[in-house]
């Protein structure tokens, strides 16, 4: 694209931005604040995971975006798209090509290696901006780890309703010190967190923040000893695919409760249809 | 009284801007006793309380707090990360209003259970069963576990504070008026509570009050304060059955003359 | 030198208005912008002034937008102004917007429904770039035609919330009590009703009602809102005259409504149902129904027995600051003189001072 530097960012932003994914991959979970900048997406719509994505690009990468676990969502298409005209990089749809993923509310259901990094898009990094909306208070809980609230809140959530009532962005604790927002993935998604072999980056664009998860890094999502942490996915196989191990999402087919669910990672769903696995409603899909 | 103190302050100093609040003030409290800090308005006691729970930094003076592993620490010099931790496991503070020491969005349970989970509890039904132990201690009813503190009356709501603050043992209690405010029998049912808690739990209290009775129900020693200074300490039963100095006599009879 | 007492006011006026004329006309060699380029080529700005100004009109919008030289406040002022002068001859029956010839529609819970997914004519994905192309005025190509709306669908569009109200999901709507408050007519009055709030928010100003709203996704009163649906497209507007005793269609409107779906409210007795938010607009005006559906919510919270802590929850705060035709009367008014307080504010400071002089001297 005339006129803009690789990947839309000043060299010496794209700087600023990498120390500042150093500090945080040195403290775990802690949230750095960067000086975002304004980018050509609205705030709230990725500028915080575009920006960091933008800083860590490469020539030789390959990238894979993807929104509610699709590749072909309108906001990812729009993301590709960004990053095809200001760096030109080779884009796939394909987690196990991708060396870089960004990603809106999930992480894919393969596994992810030592060499990829996924890059998530944070709304509210902040864990506790519902129960405390002063930043000032909550950094002072966070420096002093001061968690109480939470605790209180989940403790609640057990006498009101008889378990956890958070089905997602559910909030973690990293490298058993830091209590960290995974952003808004579904609940389900957060034991592959625990351990992942690959980098976790999250950028906040609108509120200014960065923080890290290192490779191999233990994240527990809180719970209680005999209430465990239990993840929440609808209780069918996908209907085009046949796996019963990943998330789904729900279609509406008519106005009559008619309904279709299928794997919300797409490129997982094609992968297995491709090696032959077949759901209940895959008979659809052929019809379309 | 050779034992060594639990908390110490000397030459307490505190202005604010020309007002002097508290005046060369010394002060003992030794573990498992009960001192109640007595003054009209404006004597300085809560200021001296303040000072004494490290909440407030006097311009000069220093206090001194023994731990249970007999260290002793200058309160107004620790790290502000210790002084908090202070504050929720071995120390307690009763606040006048309840309010300000509850969440008042929170259940019963779950304002009992909080200073557990701060220290690491995390198996829901002990908290919860530790919680209903203290509502039952507090003479809460154990159905107003779920409830919201909006729905409790005025001495249910400091009777569910002082179950908060003593769900963790703590050895040292400061307590604001804990009694203020109140009609005069839910007082005394308080009064009571108060004083089996803390004598069971043997736990150090420092007592601010205007009232000379409550004093005399709970306290084993009594400092009486005017103007910033401390004008006469002593025994409890001691001191208000045979003043000494002029205002503590003042005091003394005022109680009775009402 | 002497004073002389200050006269001329009318003709400092009358040269003021000269001036905000010369202003307002700009540099005599450009084109004078019409009102119909403004109506056709700055909608959104009409749309604005149209919600704010509570008078459907675009031409009398644009008209307003032009006068006041793109201040949008001004312009919604000039259209209230002019709405006292009309009389009321009725009111219309209920829009229904189920029957909507929909532009747009998107629902952000599900991944695809009946209906479908309608992106219409947004500007949602456009990467903010300025299109420099637009500064050349020899730049005359008109764009390529827009692909056709080829609706899959017949007749109305179901609504979101009655998918989710069929297993029961979502609470019900509040069914319309009596007849609605009309705070074009009627004071604000407390204990002020839902109908009342969702009549100041949809006339409210646009930036106070965002601010609002976002503050209640950032903690000051949360309510976990998703986008249930947003459809936006023309509905037609009906009248009933008892003369004739049946309902006449009269015209179409442009419409943009937002349904959002809320914290689910229940407990170990009540089995949980999400809440509802709502937004309804003039014109084609996303940001301001999402807005006011968050608001909405915010507003119902004493309602709904959550604690009220924030200023969205507050309902005095929201709906005496909403309008702002109001706030900025009183705002500039301070530029109105006020010396005469003044001067007793100037002499009960000089008094004040000189006493504690006096004090210290002694």
């Amino acid at each position: 694209m005339k006129g803009y530097n690789f990947a839309y960012l000043d060299e010496q932003t794209k700087r600023m931005i990498r120390r500042c994914l150093l500090k945080a991959v040195a403290i775990p979970g802690h949230q750095v604040p960067f000086g975002s900048r304004e980018m050509p997406l609205p705030y709230g719509w990725g500028t915080g995971g575009i920006q960091v994505t933008a800083s860590i690009l490469g020539r030789n990468d390959v990238l894979k975006v993807i929104d509610q676990g699709a590749d072909d969502t309108t906001n990812a298409v729009s993301i590709r798209r960004f990053f095809g005209r200001t760096a030109g990089v080779q884009t796939t749809t394909a987690t196990a090509e991708a060396t870089v993923i960004q990603t809106r509310h999930r992480i894919p259901e393969k596994t992810l290696r030592e060499d990829q990094i996924i890059v998530y898009q944070v709304p509210q990094p902040e864990p506790l901006f519902r129960l405390e909306p002063s930043r000032q208070e909550t950094r002072r809980m966070h420096a002093l780890s001061d968690y109480g609230l939470m605790h209180v809140k989940l403790y609640e959530d057990i006498s009101r309703f008889g378990q956890i009532s958070i089905s997602y962005d559910y909030p973690v604790m990293v490298n058993e010190r830091y209590l960290m927002s995974p952003s808004p993935i579904p609940a389900f998604d957060n034991p592959k967190m625990d351990m992942m072999p690959a980098l976790q980056l999250f950028g906040a664009g609108r509120e200014k923040r960065i923080y890290a998860i290192p490779p191999w890094t233990r994240v527990k999502s809180l719970d209680f000893d005999d209430h465990p942490f239990r993840a929440i996915n609808a209780p069918h196989p996908c209907g085009l695919c046949g796996a019963t191990d990943s998330y789904l999402d729900e279609v509406v087919t008519d106005d009559r409760g008619g309904r279709l669910f299928v794997c919300s990672d797409t490129d997982h769903c094609a992968e297995r249809r491709a090696a032959g696995h077949v759901g209940n409603d895959g008979f659809k899909e052929a019809a379309e | 009284m050779s034992a060594p103190t639990l908390l110490s302050g000397r030459g307490l100093k505190l202005s604010f801007g020309a007002v002097p609040a508290l005046v060369d003030v010394d002060v003992d409290l030794w573990p498992g006793e009960m001192l109640a800090i007595v003054g009209e308005s404006g004597s300085g006691k809560t200021t001296l309380l303040n000072v004494l729970s490290g909440r407030k930094a006097p311009d000069s003076g220093v206090v001194w707090y023994r731990d249970p592993n007999d260290h002793l620490h200058d309160v107004h010099a620790m790290p502000a990360p210790a002084l908090r931790t202070l504050h929720r496991s071995d120390w307690g503070f009763v606040h006048q209003d309840p309010r300000e020491n509850l969440r008042m969005g929170v259940s019963a349970g779950g304002n009992v259970g909080e200073r557990l989970m701060a220290q690491g509890a995390r198996h829901y039904g002990n908290i919860r069963d530790a919680a209903l132990d203290w509502l039952a201690q507090v003479e809460i009813d154990a159905s107003r576990i779920d409830d919201l503190p909006r729905t409790f009356s005025g001495g249910m709501l400091q009777r569910l504070q002082i179950a908060r603050t003593l769900v963790t043992h703590p050895r040292l209690v400061f307590m604001d008026e804990p009694t203020g405010g109140l009609d005069v029998s839910v007082q005394a049912r308080l009064l009571d509570l108060i004083r089996s808690l803390v004598s069971r739990l043997r736990i150090a209290v420092v007592l601010v009050t205007h009232d000379i009775a409550v004093a005399r129900l709970l306290a084993h020693r009594i400092a009486v304060m005017q103007r910033g200074r401390i004008v006469e300490t002593g025994l409890t039963d001691q001191v208000l059955d045979d003043p000494h100095h002029p205002y503590t006599q003042l005091l003394v009879s005022s109680v009775l003359n009402a | 030198m002497a004073y002389v007492a200050v006269k001329g006011g009318e003709k400092a006026i009358d040269a003021a208005h000269t001036w905000l004329a010369e202003e307002r006309r700009g540099d005599p060699a450009l084109a004078d912008l019409t009102v119909a380029q403004v109506q056709a080529q700055l909608g959104r700005a009409v749309d604005r002034v149209m919600a704010e100004g509570s008078l459907y009109d675009r031409q009398l919008g644009a008209l307003a937008v032009k006068q006041a030289q793109g201040d949008l406040i001004e312009a919604a002022f000039l259209l209230r102004a002019y709405r006292t002068t009309l009389p009321r001859f009725g009111d219309s029956l209920p829009v229904e917007t189920e029957t909507m010839q929909i532009a747009r529609r998107i629902s952000a819970i599900f991944k695809d429904l009946p209906g479908g997914q309608l992106l219409g004519p947004t500007s949602d994905y456009t990467h903010r770039l300025l299109d420099f192309s637009l500064l050349d005025p020899e730049n005359t190509t008109p764009p390529p035609p827009a692909p056709s709306l080829a609706g899959d669908s017949v007749g109305a569009i179901p609504r979101v919330a009655d998918i989710l109200g069929q297993e029961g999901l979502l609470e019900p709507d509040g069914g319309a009590a009596g007849t609605p408050g009309d705070l074009t007519r009627e004071p604000l009055a407390f204990p002020a009703s839902r109908d009342v709030r969702l009549q100041a928010l949809a006339r409210g100003d646009e930036g106070f009602v965002l601010g609002l709203g976002y503050s209640t996704q950032r903690g000051y009163g949360g309510t976990h809102p998703f986008a249930g649906e947003i459809r936006l497209g023309e509905v037609s507007l009906e009248i009933a005259p008892a003369e004739l005793g049946f309902a006449i269609d009269i015209g179409d409107i442009t419409l943009t409504e937002c349904q959002m779906v809320n914290q689910f409210h229940g407990s170990k007795t009540a089995p949980p149902q999400f809440t509802r938010g709502y937004g309804l607009v003039f014109g084609f005006n996303e940001r301001k129904a999402m807005a006011m559906a968050l608001v909405d919510r915010a507003m119902r919270a004493s309602e709904l027995g959550e604690e009220v802590t924030a200023p969205a929850q507050n309902i005095e705060f929201v709906l005496y600051h909403s309008d702002n035709i109001e706030a900025t009367g009183f705002v500039e008014h301070l530029k109105l003189p006020h010396y005469v307080d003044f001067q007793s504010e100037l002499q009960n400071v000089r008094r004040m001072r000189a006493e504690q002089d006096k004090v210290a001297a002694e």
